[in-house]
């Protein structure tokens, strides 16, 4: 069953909106270019924008039903809502933000502050706490009035790189041990990568896909190819044991060398940027690329007067993409169904952004 | 020999017990009128806005009729009040509590209503989401939020009732111990051969008690600044 099945439709003034996605648990990413409609499908889901037509159904339960006139009020939802502003109410004490709701959750305020690690901000006002204090004090506040859907939209816009990457562990912490469906709002890529297991695409108030991240990222549709990054993940866990500070990593398509990540363990997911990716009909010698996958060409697509775009079937049903010049593709001769190597330099990685940890 | 002669004692007594109680009576209309313009769309709300601005625009004097016809014993509302609760306002204490609250209003709105204007609605819609009725919302979180507006807008109101004259003198007219309050007093002393050393007593006085209503109310202000912000 899915956690969230969305089906709605709204006109505001030249803008019209329609939605429609199911999601399931984990981290369910809305994003697309600003103006899509992102925040108001988030807004119509914690009902405080209704819309004219459709369906929205949380864990199996119907907050809006235009045809059968169903509008749960806003109170009733049982949806967290954290903005980019943390918008905690500045006349009262962390401690009595984070109480304010009145419903009973599973969780204690003991428990929440805790995981968010807030306990010494208690008896602080938000007017001292820094925005990352503030961002998680709003995350408890919506964790404590016992939500049965979170929605985020973009709660980390307001903070810099180092504070994001701070607060991302949080954020799955969410979803990992309190199992908690996520509707998160943002347009940072990194994050996506990091935190999304599905991904909706918005553009211009219409769903354009939605899938998993790495069916998004390598959809054939050329029509999709400026809503996302140039480029493909791969999930890949990290083995014991370095050589000159490369780390042999296992992933479903094969092994592949790198630097070694957080040392943290576990499975991480690989951002592979498309530029960083050459091709090779054979699997070369004397070069000091670290990393070959043998793959297959499934689609070939010619961007412009001098780019071409593959897309390589892996083993292990994985997929990569990689761009190179027209120039290059007729020397080599490179057709649809051809078995080729793809070469990824080792150093194309960015450790900090694109490496994320998974249960 | 007293600070204060029983004449002065007697019109700053009456000027307080005016302004006190015309402020308290006239305070949560003013919240709620401000409330509504702030924060509601409703057919005839210019008309409201008008309304309540009025006093400020027209001669006093004008308000102080406008209120004879309506609340004097005769006038639509004063006849019924009459008959009904044998309540007579013209020409009372309370009259002129009437006059200078009608006066105050709009000040007191106009602050209030910038108050609440300022509270991100979002902290309302996220108190919703938390399980917040609407009245839980208004009690927790707009109106505590909008204390200082409210503080800053009572502390005009009391100046203002304090030197109300026109309105007074035509609805509750200028008589000792029931109307005249610090500002008829002193209307009544330059009219008195002789009285501008009188005169000159009662400005000091009216300028001291400003000085003091403005001065506590600044204090007041702050403190409700710092508890609502944390700021200050």
């Amino acid at each position: 069953m899915s956690a969230v099945d969305i089906d709605i439709g709204l006109r505001r003034g030249s803008f019209s909106l329609s939605a429609i996605f199911s999601a399931g648990s984990g981290i369910t990413v809305l994003t697309g270019p600003s103006g899509s409609g992102k925040s108001t499908v988030a807004s119509a889901v914690a009902g405080l924008v209704r819309p004219e037509r459709g369906r929205i159904t949380v864990n199996g339960r119907t907050l809006f039903d235009a045809s059968g006139n169903i509008d749960v009020d806003v109170a009733e939802r049982r949806i967290g809502y954290v903005l980019q502003d943390a918008l905690l109410f500045p006349h009262l004490s962390v401690r009595h933000n984070l109480t304010y709701s009145r419903r009973d959750g599973d969780l204690t305020l003991d428990r929440v502050a805790g995981i968010l690690g807030i306990g010494p901000l208690l008896d602080r006002k938000p007017v001292g706490l820094s925005g990352g204090e503030r961002q998680r004090v709003a995350i408890g506040r919506a964790l404590l009035s016992g939500p049965s859907l979170l929605i985020m939209d973009e709660p980390l816009a307001n903070l810099d790189a180092a504070r994001r990457a701070e607060l991302m562990p949080f954020i799955e912490t969410l979803r990992d041990t309190l199992a908690l469906p996520v509707l998160y709002i943002t347009h940072n890529w990194p994050e996506i990568i990091r935190l999304a297991d599905t991904v909706v695409l918005m553009e211009q108030g219409q769903v354009r896909a939605a899938g998993p991240l790495q069916s998004v990222l390598t959809a054939g549709d050329e029509t999709l190819r400026h809503l996302v990054p140039d480029g493909s993940v791969i999930e890949a866990t990290p083995t014991a044991g370095d050589v000159d500070g490369l780390c042999r990593f296992e992933t479903p398509a094969g092994p592949m060398f790198l630097p070694r990540a957080n040392a943290s363990g576990g499975k991480v997911r690989l951002f592979i940027d498309a530029h960083d990716v050459a091709i090779a009909l054979e699997a070369p010698r004397g070069v000091s690329v670290q990393n070959v996958l043998s793959g297959i060409i499934d689609a070939m697509t010619i961007l412009d007067d001098s780019h071409l775009d593959l897309r390589l079937a892996l083993a292990g049903e994985q997929a990569i993409r990689a761009r190179i010049t027209r120039h290059a593709g007729a020397q080599l001769g490179l057709r649809e169904g051809m078995t080729v190597f793809a070469l990824i330099k080792s150093v194309s990685f960015d450790r900090r952004l694109q490496f994320r940890g998974i249960e | 020999m007293p600070l204060l002669t029983p004449f002065e004692t007697e019109a700053l007594l009456l000027s307080l017990k005016v302004a006190v109680a015309a402020v308290t009576c006239s305070l949560p209309f003013a919240v709620a009128v401000a409330w509504l313009l702030a924060r509601k769309e409703f057919p005839g709300k210019s008309v409201l806005n008008v309304l309540v601005h009025l006093p400020l625009v027209v001669p006093p004097v004008v308000i102080g009729y406008l209120l004879l016809v309506t609340l004097g014993r005769k006038g639509i509302v004063g006849a019924w009040l009459d008959e009904t609760f044998g309540i007579v306002i013209a020409f009372t204490w309370m009259a002129a509590a009437v006059a200078s609250g009608v006066m105050a209003f709009p000040l007191m709105v106009r602050a209030i209503r910038l108050s609440i204007e300022a509270v991100d609605t979002r902290l309302e819609s996220v108190a919703r989401t938390l399980g917040a009725s609407r009245a839980r919302v208004l009690m927790t979180v707009t109106l505590p939020l909008t204390l200082p507006g409210v503080v800053a807008g009572t502390a005009l109101g009391f100046a203002r009732c304090l030197g109300e004259f026109g309105a007074t003198i035509t609805f509750a007219s200028n008589i000792p111990g029931v109307s005249r309050t610090l500002p008829l007093a002193l209307y009544t002393a330059l009219n008195m051969p002789g009285g501008e050393a009188n005169a000159l007593r009662l400005v000091v006085l009216s300028v001291v008690l400003a000085f003091l209503a403005l001065g506590i109310s600044e204090l007041m202000a702050r403190r409700v600044t710092r508890m609502v912000t944390g700021i200050g």
